[in-house]
Order: structure tokens, then sequence, then C-alpha cells
């Protein structure tokens, strides 16, 4: 099959998604620039009206909820957030009005937006370059979050909630921008709920979240030369979470390990490994149910202690090689 | 037409009779359900937050009267008076401040929550500044949609206080956009006075800084409002970017219930009785009395039958039936195709 990279994959989503419906339009900043927004909207505004291709202000605010009246006046906005970081200004039209719209109207009128935001760190980028947020926004109910890890995924998820018909929160991460994968060249989605099995094993599931994905599997290849066989499960959506996935891959592993971009506390991981406690089909735990994400400090700048700051797939196997004694 | 409106007063002229009425029946209903949601209030009936709406009539009758059914507008906390004068049901309304299944959204909106999508009243949100971004990309859809509607936006003077005020403004001139701004200035964000939340006051200014043109009128004045609003709906209509438009105006009652917001020394007993002598319904009734478009005892007729029908709304609305908490997950998530 064809090979395209994440971003190619991304793009290509976009492109399709607008020439096909005159309702699809992508709005904020960098969307017309060449490189911004790590090229995922390049040629957009060569082929499209400027109306349905808008490089914004630095108003994440007013931007995002101008995106949500157009959503509810019939349009279906992509808006953008180079940065996660820069979200935070977005917090009132996306938790307050988007989320509430369609219930707390009784159900008039649904917010078909997605709202796309972009973890992009590292670099000695520091505490406000390099946010991974995506909990907080799985915190909301009327919001569903998705982090698609592959370009296949990529192309077939930014499709689904496009046309989900409600507000989704669209999170990827530019470590994913320059993987390659089989993306078919065909109009295809992916369905928001639904997670995959990454790699199939019997001694520990490793749940693991958008770029982690990716050390999730290096690091279940590490485990494999030690005779541990890792299972190793991407949610893809994180709400609403493919809990049944879980929950039959660790009954049968008896041994969790989530592994997850933001912080502790509070965090996706936490959430995750609160469905499983709470699980009654499991009848055997063999392990304690594990975490390994952010230590809850904000990100560093220098590369001494951003190395020990990221979780990389050497982490994930030593944590993966505790529970399995 | 032109003869019989020569002899007009002053502030009449140019405005035909059935216009003047039905700005004054539009004021009247919206001060009679306030007054019944006040009462209502007191009596316990109402459970919910109600920000009421009297004193500031004019402005939202005088703005409507100038739209069409498919124009969009949207509104804050203080909603009750826009829904109204845009044709918005008194049933559907008493019933949601009611918190009634039957009410405009179901009874999980309340009163600072209502829509009417379908009269182009998408919903009104109860964050101070919320809505004027949403009202800018609505705008945007129908310049994108190539039509001729066209977005209003209801604040109070307290918006000027957030930024993304400022920011949506910037974003309707830059992107020339079919919306009028209307800022309801009342004095008071919330109890605070807008001497102590605005350096300077002249929210006008703060507008055209913007880009977008303004001005600042009477708004007590429904007649005077509904001549300025028709001359910059035409404009915005035309294709010729927003516009801003600053009502000067106060509330009769408190920030919120039926109270009046003078015991606890936040405003003057003075201030509200000069107020009260400038009250807008006074005002067109002796401007309808003294052009002789109708009499007193017709008014009072006019009157008296707005008061039967929302009598008759705030009994259906009590006798509603209360949601059932079973149907609660059905409004969380939209259906694959959105309805419209």
């Amino acid at each position: 099959m064809r090979k395209l990279t994440y971003v190619e994959a991304l793009n290509e989503a976009l492109h399709q998604l607008m020439e096909a419906d005159d309702s699809v339009m992508v709005m904020g900043q960098g969307v017309t620039s060449p490189w911004y927004v790590g090229n995922s909207c390049i040629n957009l505004i060569d082929r499209f009206t400027p109306s349905r291709v808008i490089d914004t202000p630095v108003s994440e605010n007013a931007v995002t909820g101008a995106a949500v009246g157009a959503a509810l006046a019939g349009m279906r906005p992509i808006v953008v957030h180079p940065r996660l970081d820069f979200m935070h200004y977005a917090m009132d039209p996306i938790a307050n009005q988007a989320a509430n719209w369609y219930y707390m109207f009784g159900g008039k009128l649904s917010v078909p937006i997605t709202i796309w935001g972009i973890i992009n760190r590292g670099g000695e980028q520091g505490a406000q370059h390099s946010q991974a947020t995506h909990a907080m926004y799985a915190h909301i109910p009327g919001i569903k979050v998705v982090m698609p890890s592959t370009p296949f995924d990529v192309k077939g998820l930014m499709r689904s909630c496009v046309y989900d018909g409600n507000p989704v929160v669209f999170i990827d991460d530019r470590w994913l921008y320059r993987m390659e994968g089989d993306v078919p060249e065909k109009r295809y989605s992916v369905q928001i709920g639904k997670g995959k099995i990454r790699r199939k094993g019997k001694d520990l599931t490793i749940v693991a979240t958008s770029y982690l994905v990716h050390e999730a599997l290096a690091a279940a290849e590490e485990l494999a030369k030690k005779g541990i066989s890792a299972e190793v499960l991407d949610p893809l959506t994180l709400k609403p979470l493919d809990e049944e996935l879980i929950v039959k891959s660790v009954g049968k592993t008896g041994r969790l390990l989530v592994v997850d971009g933001g912080w502790t506390s509070f965090g996706a991981a936490a959430e995750i490994m609160a469905r499983l406690a709470e699980n009654e089909e499991i009848l055997e735990i063999k392990a304690p149910l594990k975490r390994l994400a952010l230590p809850d400090s904000p990100a560093p700048a220098s590369r001494t202690l951003e190395k020990n700051y990221f979780k990389r797939a050497e982490d994930i196997v030593r944590e993966a090689a505790k529970l399995v004694r | 037409m032109k003869k019989a409106e020569a002899h007009l007063p002053k502030g009449l002229e140019g405005v035909a009779r059935d216009s003047v009425m039905r700005l004054h029946q539009s004021m009247v209903t919206i001060r009679t359900v306030e007054n019944t949601v006040a009462e209502s209030i007191t009596k316990k009936e109402i459970g919910c937050p109600c920000h009421l709406y009297s004193g500031e009539e004019a402005i939202a009758a005088g703005i409507c009267a100038n739209l069409r059914k498919d124009d969009w507008i949207y509104s804050s906390h203080r909603s009750h008076g826009h829904y109204i004068a845009k044709g918005g049901s008194i049933d559907e309304l008493m019933a949601e401040v009611y918190c009634r299944q039957t009410g405009a959204s179901k009874g999980r909106g309340g009163s600072m929550h209502l829509s009417s999508p379908e009269i182009g009243f998408p919903g009104s949100s109860a964050i101070v500044s919320g809505t004027i971004s949403l009202a800018v990309g609505s705008a945007l859809a129908f310049k994108i949609m190539k039509t001729d509607r066209m977005a209003v936006s209801f604040f109070g003077d307290g918006a000027a206080d957030e930024g993304v005020f400022y920011e949506s403004l910037n974003l309707a001139a830059l992107y020339k956009l079919p919306i009028l701004f209307v800022c309801e200035n009342n004095l008071y964000s919330t109890h605070l006075r807008i001497t102590k939340c605005l350096a300077d006051q002249d929210i006008v200014k703060k507008a055209r800084a913007m880009g977008v043109r303004g001005t600042s009128i009477d708004g007590n004045d429904a007649i005077g409002v509904f001549k300025v609003a028709k001359r910059l709906v035409e404009r915005i209509r035309g294709g010729r970017g927003p516009e801003f438009l600053e009502c000067m105006t106060y509330r009769h009652r408190g920030h919120v219930g039926p109270n009046y917001d003078i015991d606890k020394g936040l405003r003057s007993k003075e201030e509200l009785k000069g107020w009260m002598k400038k009250d807008p319904i006074d005002l067109i009734e002796r401007k309808i009395i003294a052009s002789k478009l109708a009499t007193r005892r017709e008014l009072d007729a006019i009157i008296a039958e707005i008061d039967g029908r929302v009598k008759a709304a705030q009994k259906k609305g009590l006798s509603g039936k209360w949601p059932s908490c079973g149907s609660d997950s059905a409004f969380v998530e939209a259906s694959w195709r959105c309805k419209r």
C-alpha cells in the first residue's frame, strides 16, 4: 500500500474534506503559512477560497468562539491551535459554550466543531511550549477527545471528528509528524471510541496514548528479549474510552501499565486505572495497576532535564519489568 | 401616509403607526413577563436565577423590529427581552423559568439559557462576553455561505471588561462581517458601578479603536432605537461590515432577582427614581397618545390583553411536566447528522 508520513496523511484528510464539502473550513494560526503548523495545512490556501482557510490573529478565545458560532450556523469548522499551551486561552468557548450547548438547550442545536490542538514539545522549548493537556478536555462532559497515533488513523479520525456532529478535541503530537505508514488514497473514517491492539501479548497490558504508542512498541520489543510478552493497546480516543478493549486485555494478562504523555496526577492514566479498578469482570489482578506519566512539574528547558522529564521506551521497559517478576 | 405623519411630534416622523404600536406591544410583553417572573420568584415558584430586563425594553424591541426571522441574535444572562422581541414563545419561556420539560430548553437551561433556533435565537449564555465571539462566527458563516443574513450580539457594559470583547470586535472589523454589536449600558456590571470597572467609560471609543463604526444613543427611546437600528441594519446588510451601537439605559431591578439593589447601598434611591422617570414604556405611551396613534383607553386594552396572555403562559408553565431523570443522557450527544 501507499506510504505517507503522518503529516502528509493529515494534510490529505484536510484536502479531501474541503474538496468534498463546502461547509468544511480550517481556521487558526498559521494555516496559510508554508511552514507553520508543521506543514499540516500546506496548499489548502492555493486550492480553496480564503474565506474557508483563515489564518487568524493570535486571538485564541475569539477565534475559537467564532468557530463555535460558525458551527452553530451550519459550517463544520476545524479550528487549529499550533500548541496546546495556547489553547488555554480558548477554554471558555470550548468548556462553557461548545461543550454545553447541545445539553443546555435541550438538544436544539449541536456544535459540529473540531478543535485541533497540537502537542509540540522538546527542543528546550520550556513550560509554555510543551504541554499535553488532553486530560483537561476529557474531563468536560460534552467534549470528545481523540489522539491519533499513526498516519492511517490521523486521516480517518480527522474525518470522523468533522462529521461527528459534536465538539471533538483532536490532539496530535509533532513527534509523530515524520512517521511513515500505510494510508489508502480513498476517503475513509476511523471510528471514534474504538481503540486498537498494536501488539499481542500475554504477560502484561501496556495502554499507551498518542506518540507513546510507538515508545511502548519499542519497549515491547525489548521486553520480548527478556522473555516478557507485552500486549500494547492504543485507545486512539480518550473520551469516550474503549473500556471493553482494555478490560478484555487486562482480564487476560492480569497486569496493567498505563503510559501517558500528560502529567501524572488526575491525568488520563489515572482515569484508565480507575476504570480497571472499578471493573467487576476481572477476577485476577497479578500486580498493582501502574502508570508512567510526566512528573507533576512544569516542562523544563535544559536538555539534561528534558531527557529525564519526557518518558521513553527504556522507562517503559523498566516499569513493565517490575510488574512481571 | 406621508401627509398623516407630517403632524406627528418629533421623534415619530418616518415611523409608521403599525411599527410604533408593535414596539409598544413588544415592550409591554417583556415588562409583563418580567413582573410576572418577579412575583413568581417572591412566591418561591421559581428556583433558578433570573436576571430581569425591566427598564431596558426599548433596546430589544427597537433592534429586533428591524431583523428578519433568519437573522440570528445572541444574548447573555439577561435574555428574556431579546427572546421575546425576536418572537420567542412566551409559553416556552415561562415553562423554562419553571425548569419544566415543556420549556424552551426542556428544563435543562433555566432563565439564563433560552433557545429557539426557528426564530433566530440559537441560545443565550451566562458567561459575560461569552456569546460575542459566537455571534461573530455565525456572521462569518452567513458571509461564507453567501447569504444576506446577519447576526446581532447583545451584551452589557460589563462585557467591555473582558478581553474577548476586543478580540471579537477586531475579528468582525478585520473580516468585514455582517454583525451589529449592541451594548446595553445600564451602568452596572453585576453590583459594581461602571466607574469602578472601566478607567475610560467611553465604550464607543473602544469599539472605534477596534475598527468598528460606533455610536451611542438613548436606549430608553424605543422609536429612536428603532430608527437608528434600521439605518445600521441596512448598512450591514449592504455589506459594509460591522456596526456598534451603545444604548444608554438602566435596569429597574437589581442584577439578579426581583429586588432593586438599593438595600445594600449598591445603587441610590435617587438614581433609581431619576431613571424611573425615563421609563421607556411611559415614554412611548406618551408619544403614542400625544400623536393620537391611540388613546389611553386603547393602550390599557392592549396591556390587559397582554396581561391575560402572560398569565395563561404562567399557568401553563407551572403545570408543565418536570423533566424525568431517565431522559437526561439523550441530550449529551448530538446525532451524527445535526438537526438544523
